[in-house]
C-alpha cells in the first residue's frame, strides 16, 4: 500500500504542492532534452543520407570543443576561434568523405559502421596528441555567454534559471530551426531528404553523393561544436564528454533513425521525462542516479509496442 | 569544350569504333542529323562475373525517339544504366566498348556529370521521392543547374504546362499519388535538369492503357517542342513503335534486329513475337534461331 502510494499518489501530490519546484525540474529537463535532440539530429542527418550509424558523433563533440579551446589557448580571440573551429570541422568532413566514405561506398552498412568506430579511435588518439589528455575549461565568458542567473517567484515560490542554460536552449532552438528551414527550403536540404528517400533515384537526377556527404558530416560537426560549447560550459571538456552522444541512442530508438521531428520531440521528451522520474520517483524510491538508465528502459518499453519508433517515418507501401 | 565535341561527332564517321550495326540513313526519315548518343559494342558485367550485355550497339539521332525493345530480362535497363552510369551503384561495369554522348566519351563519367551534360535517366518503376511533395520532387531535378532560381521557376511552370495534373497535386506527398502521376512526376523531374536526352525506362509499366497513351503523347510533344531526344526502353512494343522513329530489339543481351519503326511494325517476326499478330507465310522457327520461343506478352 505504501509502495503504491509512493508510486502513484505522492509524486503527483508533491508536484501540485510545490509547482515552483516542478517548474525548475521541467526547465532542467528541457535544457538536457534540447541537447539530446541536437545530437540525435546529427545522427539522423547522417543516417538518412548515407545509412551510416555514426558512432563518431560523440568524439566529434569533444574534438570540436577541444579545438575551440586549443585555438583560444594559442591566443586566437574566442569569437575568431569559432569560425576557425568550424573550418577545422569542415576539413574533417572532407577528409572523412575522401578517405573513409568514398572508398567504402557500396560496402555493407556494417563495414561503414565499423569505419566510424575507426574514426572515433583515430580522433581520440589524434586529439590526445594535439590537445593532451587533461580536462579543459570551456571558454564560456570569452564567448560572451552570460553566466549569471535569473530568478522568478511564481506561485509564491522560487525558480532559478541559469543564463548559461537559457543561452543553450535558445542557441539549440535557433540551430534546429535553421536546420529545419535548410532541409525544407534549400536545394541542398531537398537533396539530403531525397537521398534519404531513394538513393538510386537521387543519383539518377544527378545529386552528387560526395557533396551531400561532406555537407551532412559538416552539419554534424557544427552540431558537435554547439553541443560541445554548451555541455562544456556546464561540465568542463574532457574525453569522457564523449558519452553524452550515447544519450542520443534512446532518443533515436524512440524517434526513429530517419525522422527529424522524431529526434527533436524524442530528445526533449527524454530530457524532461528522465528528470521528472529522477526527482519524483528515482530519488525517493530507488536511491537516485536513474538518469543513466531511465531513457534506455523507456525506449525499450516503447519499442516493444512500436518497433519503428514513436515517430518513425511512415513507410509508404504503395508503388 | 562544346566545339571540340562537335568536331568529334563530325569526324566520327570514319571512326573504327563506330557501331557495327547502326543507324543507316533511311529514306525520308530525316536521319542526317549526327547522333546525340552512340553506344558502340558494349559489354556489361555484374558482380565481376555475370555477363549481361554481350556487345550492344545502338545510336540515337539528335532529336530522335528511339525504342529499345525486348522481353523482361533482355538487358534494356542494363543498357540504359550503362549509359547513365547508374550501373556503378549496382556493382555493374562496362568492360568493353564505348559510349559517346554529344560527341564525348562518357563511360567514366558519374551520373552527376552526365546529367550536367544533358543526359538523364527516368528509372523503371518511377522512383519518386515518396516523402517529398510533388513540387519538391520536380525541384530535385534541378540539382545540377547553375542558372539561378528564376530560370528554374520558369521551367517548373513549363513542366506544369505539360503535366497540368502535377500542378493540382503539387503539395501532395509523391508517395501517395497514383502510378500515372508518379510517372509524370518522374518525367517532369528529369525535365527540370534541362536535358538534351532522356533515357526513359518502361514508362508504360503498370499503367492503364489510356494513361500510357497520355504519357507517350507528352513524350512526343516534348520531343517536338523541346527538342529532347529519347531512348525508350519498352516491353510494350506496340505503343513504343508507334511513337518511336527507329527501334532496336534486344534479346539476352544482344541486339537481334533493328530498323525504322515502320519497317519493324511490318516485319513478320516482330509481328509474331513482339506484337502478337501471327503473320501468314512467315518463316519457320528454325530460320529465326535468334528468337526464342516465348509466350506473347502483348496484344
Ligand atoms: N544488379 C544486378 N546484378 C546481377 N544481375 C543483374 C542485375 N541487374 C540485372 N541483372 C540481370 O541482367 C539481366 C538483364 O536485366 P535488365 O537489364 O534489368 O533487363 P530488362 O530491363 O530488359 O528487363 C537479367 O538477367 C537480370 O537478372
Ligand atoms: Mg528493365
Amino acid at each position: 500500500m505504501d509502495l503504491l502510494n509512493a508510486i502513484f499518489v505522492k509524486p503527483f501530490a508533491d508536484m501540485v504542492a510545490a509547482p515552483d519546484f516542478l517548474l525548475q525540474v521541467l526547465w532542467e529537463g528541457l535544457v538536457a532534452g534540447v541537447l539530446y535532440a541536437l545530437i540525435a539530429l546529427g545522427f539522423v542527418l547522417i543516417y538518412k543520407s548515407s545509412r551510416i550509424f555514426n558512432f563518431a558523433q560523440g568524439i566529434m563533440v569533444v574534438f570540436a570543443a577541444l579545438t575551440l579551446i586549443g585555438f583560444h589557448e594559442h591566443g586566437v580571440p574566442a569569437l575568431l576561434a569559432v569560425p576557425l573551429t568550424l573550418a577545422v570541422m569542415f576539413i574533417l568532413a572532407v577528409a572523412i568523405e575522401r578517405v573513409v566514405l568514398r572508398p567504402l561506398v557500396n560496402q555493407p552498412d556494417i563495414i561503414l559502421f565499423m569505419a566510424t568506430i575507426g574514426i572515433t579511435l583515430f580522433l581520440i588518439g589524434f586529439g590526445e596528441i594535439i590537445f593532451g589528455g587533461e580536462n579543459k575549461v570551456m571558454i564560456t565568458e570569452e564567448l560572451l555567454i552570460p553566466t549569471g542567473s535569473y530568478t522568478f517567484e511564481p506561485f509564491g515560490g522560487f525558480v532559478s534559471i541559469e543564463q548559461k542554460d537559457l543561452t543553450a536552449v535558445v542557441g539549440a532552438v535557433v540551430l534546429v530551426v535553421v536546420l529545419l528551414v535548410f532541409l525544407n527550403r534549400s536545394k541542398m536540404g531537398r537533396a539530403i531528404r531525397a537521398l534519404g528517400d531513394d538513393h538510386q533515384a537521387a543519383l539518377s537526377v544527378g545529386i552528387s553523393l560526395s557533396t551531400i556527404w561532406v555537407l551532412v558530416w559538416f552539419i554534424a560537426g557544427v552540431i558537435a561544436l554547439a553541443t560541445g560549447i554548451v555541455w562544456g560550459a556546464r561540465a568542463g571538456v574532457s574525453f569522457a564528454l564523449e558519452v553524452i552522444a550515447y544519450k542520443a541512442l534512446p532518443v533515436l530508438m524512440l524517434g526513429g533513425l530517419e525522422s527529424v521531428s522524431g529526434a527533436i520531440i524524442g530528445g526533449i521528451a527524454i530530457g524532461v521525462l528522465e528528470k521528472l522520474f529522477e526527482i519524483y520517483w528515482g530519488q525517493p524510491l530507488l536511491g537516485g542516479n536513474t538518469e543513466t538508465w531511465f531513457a534506455f528502459v523507456l525506449a525499450l518499453i516503447v519499442l516493444l509496442f512500436r518497433p519503428q519508433g514513436l515517430f518513425g517515418e511512415r513507410i509508404i507501401e504503395r508503388v | 569544350m562544346q566545339k571540340q565535341g562537335r568536331n568529334e561527332v563530325e569526324t566520327g564517321r570514319d571512326d573504327p569504333t563506330r557501331p557495327l550495326r547502326g543507324h543507316p540513313p533511311l529514306k525520308g526519315e530525316g536521319n542526317a542529323a549526327p547522333p546525340i548518343l552512340s553506344v558502340n559494342n558494349i559489354e556489361v558485367i555484374y558482380d565481376h562475373v555475370i555477363l549481361v550485355l554481350k556487345g550492344v550497339s545502338l545510336t540515337v539521332p539528335q532529336g530522335g525517339i528511339t525504342a529499345l525493345l525486348g522481353a523482361n530480362g533482355a538487358g534494356k535497363t542494363t543498357t540504359l544504366k550503362a549509359i547513365s552510369n547508374l550501373l556503378h551503384g549496382e556493382r555493374g561495369e562496362v568492360t568493353k566498348g564505348t559510349i559517346v554522348f554529344a560527341g564525348e566519351q562518357v563511360q567514366a563519367r558519374s551520373p552527376n556529370e552526365l546529367v550536367r551534360r544533358g543526359c538523364i535517366q527516368v528509372m523503371e518503376g518511377r522512383h519518386c521521392f515518396g516523402h517529398l511533395s510533388v513540387e519538391d520532387n520536380l525541384l530535385t531535378g534541378a540539382f545540377t543547374r547553375r542558372d539561378g532560381n528564376a530560370a528554374i521557376r520558369a521551367d517548373l511552370d513549363l513542366v506544369y504546362e505539360y503535366f497540368p495534373r502535377l500542378k493540382v497535386r503539387r503539395t501532395s506527398q509523391a508517395g501517395y499519388t497514383s502510378g500515372g502521376e508518379q510517372q509524370m512526376t518522374a518525367i517532369g523531374r528529369a525535365l527540370m535538369s534541362r536535358p538534351k536526352m532522356i533515357l526513359l525506362d518502361e514508362p508504360s509499366m503498370g499503367l492503364a492503357p489510356q494513361l500510357v497513351e497520355e504519357i507517350f503523347e507528352i513524350v512526343r510533344k516534348l520531343n517536338e517542342e523541346q527538342g529532347v531526344s529519347f531512348l525508350l526502353a519498352e516491353q510494350n512494343t506496340n505503343i513504343a513503335l508507334r511513337y518511336a522513329k527507329y527501334g532496336y530489339i534486344l534479346e539476352s543481351g544482344r541486339i537481334v534486329l533493328d530498323g525504322a519503326a515502320e519497317a519493324l511494325r511490318r516485319n513478320e517476326d516482330v509481328k509474331e513475337f513482339y506484337l502478337g499478330v501471327g503473320g501468314e507465310g512467315r518463316k519457320s522457327f528454325r530460320d529465326v534461331k535468334h528468337y526464342k520461343r516465348r509466350k506473347r506478352w502483348l496484344s
